[in-house]
């Protein structure tokens, strides 16, 4: 009766502890469908008439190049990041090349380099080529922010392939590709959708790169936000949408990959 | 299905030992890994090396003309400026902070979550949520939403007037940070906790240990090197903050939240000393090597238990 009690008690506190953490997630979307006098009223108000006053604000200023740019530079560089890390993850698991651990730790190390000692070079090489602004520098960029993630991601679902089922296809006399096909891919796709999907979230999220690499023509999602830092003049109720509204493609990705979500963060460390 | 599963553990072991063949045969080996190594190597390397040949130049991009050599001058300016110092310190402090800080809460979290309830999988995602908002998002959400002195909803629901990103700089910045990386430290030490062996506790509350001697004894052992590695990755995402500095304080008041990310951006674009903040930026990857190397080393050390599973 007691362990039942004191169960039930520990499962309440982890509601509330649950909904205390995503509360200012909850108002960030109410306030979006506030009015700009019901946003900013003090005390807070708590029951008022939806509106999409401030989406249609958003659009009519211009937010859907800066998300196409989003979904641009995020999509190449996880396409690109894929195609990269999925053959050199299979070359430092499956048949690995000698030395394969000092390749692995060379991808993790480039990970742990700060980006601000890299933005200057970056930027004057960018500008040299007349490629600041652009889009596909940012799919470069991210592809190798992201690329040693995708490696260790992607090795640690391939070690998962059982080695004798890949050596019995051999003895039958399986090509490459027939074993890609019938072995390996069904047993990684859902690692390999994992993967994708928190390349797509880092890239998507990503500002420091952005704000002093992009401007009016490649401008992605983060630097529509750019606008609202400043306190003077500012249209909370406006500002809760476009947040919300540029959330909300990693919020749906990061609750489909959330029980890989663990893994990938920790490099495959952890499963 | 049942095979796939009870095979599963002994699956997740290290590869074969390379093959001694020929040359052809290494080189076939080596050919996907290629692609991906030289990438990164022109991207990540290449850049670094230019950062190195840059921190040599007495190099001010508003300043026409020439930028000549000066050697090691410019480290010598990186070593005496203040306002570096400061910001290594601040760097040290938010990144510490917000780590223990969320270290802290997520091992809180984690425990409550390691226990079966109604609804478990519907809070858990409650939790995750909020290290999936945008980071631009959620410092924007923090700073006019919540902390804004006349609307903001803590002073909307506790009362008071404070304004408390002017009161609190660092506290603010770093409430921020916590409230996003929690989930994160929850997420890698909720891992921790399930991979406990359940038997062996079963074994140790049947010899009369209680649920805190179980926890202390057993459980914080285990959980070392989950929470190791989530101090560590914690580390050095954080370290390099730079969304929440620029989007809440710009840095103020003063340098009170200026970072190393921030300082070294401001030299740059801002004062456009181009050869002084490559100066700063090759120390700050000094010292990310020195702090990645335990990081690789506890990673290393989970590789081996995978390997010898």
């Amino acid at each position: 009766m007691r362990a039942r009690l004191s169960h039930t008690v520990w499962g309440v506190v982890a509601w509330i502890a649950g909904i205390v953490f995503v509360f200012p997630v909850i108002w960030l979307v109410l306030t979006s469908f506030k009015q700009e006098q019901a946003a900013a009223s003090n005390p807070p108000s708590w029951s008022f008439t939806p509106t999409l006053h401030q989406y249609e604000q958003i659009f009519d200023r211009n937010i859907t190049p800066f998300l196409l740019n989003s979904l641009m530079a995020s999509l190449f560089s996880t396409l690109l990041v894929i195609l990269l890390a999925t053959p050199a993850a299979y070359a430092l698991s499956l048949k690995p090349v000698a030395k394969w651990t000092d390749s692995l730790f060379f991808f993790i190390s480039t990970k742990m380099m700060p980006a601000v000692a890299a933005l200057l070079p970056v930027y004057l090489l960018a500008k040299h080529l007349g490629m600041l602004d652009n889009v596909w520098t940012m799919v470069i960029l991210y592809t190798s922010m992201n690329l040693p993630l995708a490696v260790w991601m992607m090795r640690s679902f391939l070690l998962e392939v059982p080695r004798e089922v890949l050596e019995a296809g051999e003895v039958d006399g399986a090509g490459l590709l027939t074993s890609i096909r019938r072995i390996i891919l069904p047993i990684v796709s859902p690692g390999l959708a994992a993967t994708a999907l928190i390349c797509f979230i880092f890239a998507w999220n990503e500002f420091f790169l952005a704000v002093n690499l992009t401007a009016t023509n490649a401008g992605t999602a983060p630097i529509f936000l750019v606008g609202f830092i400043s306190s003077e003049g500012l249209f909370l109720a406006r500002l809760c949408a476009a947040a919300t509204l540029v959330s909300l493609p990693v919020l749906i990705a990061g609750w489909l990959a959330q029980n890989k979500l663990v893994r990938g963060l920790s490099m495959g460390a952890v499963k | 299905m049942t095979i796939l599963a009870a095979r599963r553990d002994e699956r997740t072991q290290a590869p074969v030992p390379p093959a001694r063949g020929g040359a052809k045969d290494r080189w076939v080996r080596r050919a996907p890994l290629l692609p991906a190594l030289i990438f990164a190597l022109v991207v990540t390397q290449v850049p670094f090396l230019y950062t190195l040949y840059l921190s040599t130049l007495s190099w001010n991009a508003l300043r026409p003309g020439d930028r000549p050599f000066v050697g090691l001058d410019n480290y010598l300016t990186v070593f005496q400026d203040t306002r570096l110092q400061s910001a290594l310190v601040n760097t040290v402090l938010l990144t510490a902070g917000a780590v223990l800080f969320s270290i802290i809460l997520g091992l809180a979290l984690a425990l409550l979550l390691d226990r079966s309830f109604f609804g478990r999988s519907i809070v858990r995602t409650l939790l995750i949520t909020p290290f999936l908002i945008m980071p631009v998002a959620a410092a924007l959400l923090w700073k006019h939403a919540l902390f804004n002195p006349a609307y903001g909803l803590i002073n909307g629901i506790f009362g008071g007037n404070t304004d408390w990103i002017s009161a609190y700089p660092k506290a603010a910045v770093i409430t921020t940070l916590v409230w996003q990386w929690t989930p994160f430290m929850m997420l890698i030490l909720l891992a921790g906790l399930q991979s406990q062996p359940h038997e062996v506790i079963e074994a140790a509350r049947v010899d009369g240990a209680n649920a805190w001697q179980i926890f202390r004894r057993m459980t914080i052992p285990h959980l070392r090197q989950y929470l190791e590695l989530g101090a560590l990755l914690g580390s050095i995402y954080l370290v390099n903050t730079f969304d929440a500095i620029f989007t809440i304080t710009q840095g103020g008041p003063g340098t009170a939240t200026t970072n190393l990310p921030y300082e070294i951006y401001l030299t740059t674009f801002r004062k456009f000393e181009y050869g002084e903040a490559s100066a700063a930026g090759v120390v700050v990857v000094i010292l990310t090597i020195i702090v990645a190397t335990f990081a690789l080393r506890v990673i290393s050390s989970l590789f081996r238990m995978e390997q010898n599973r």
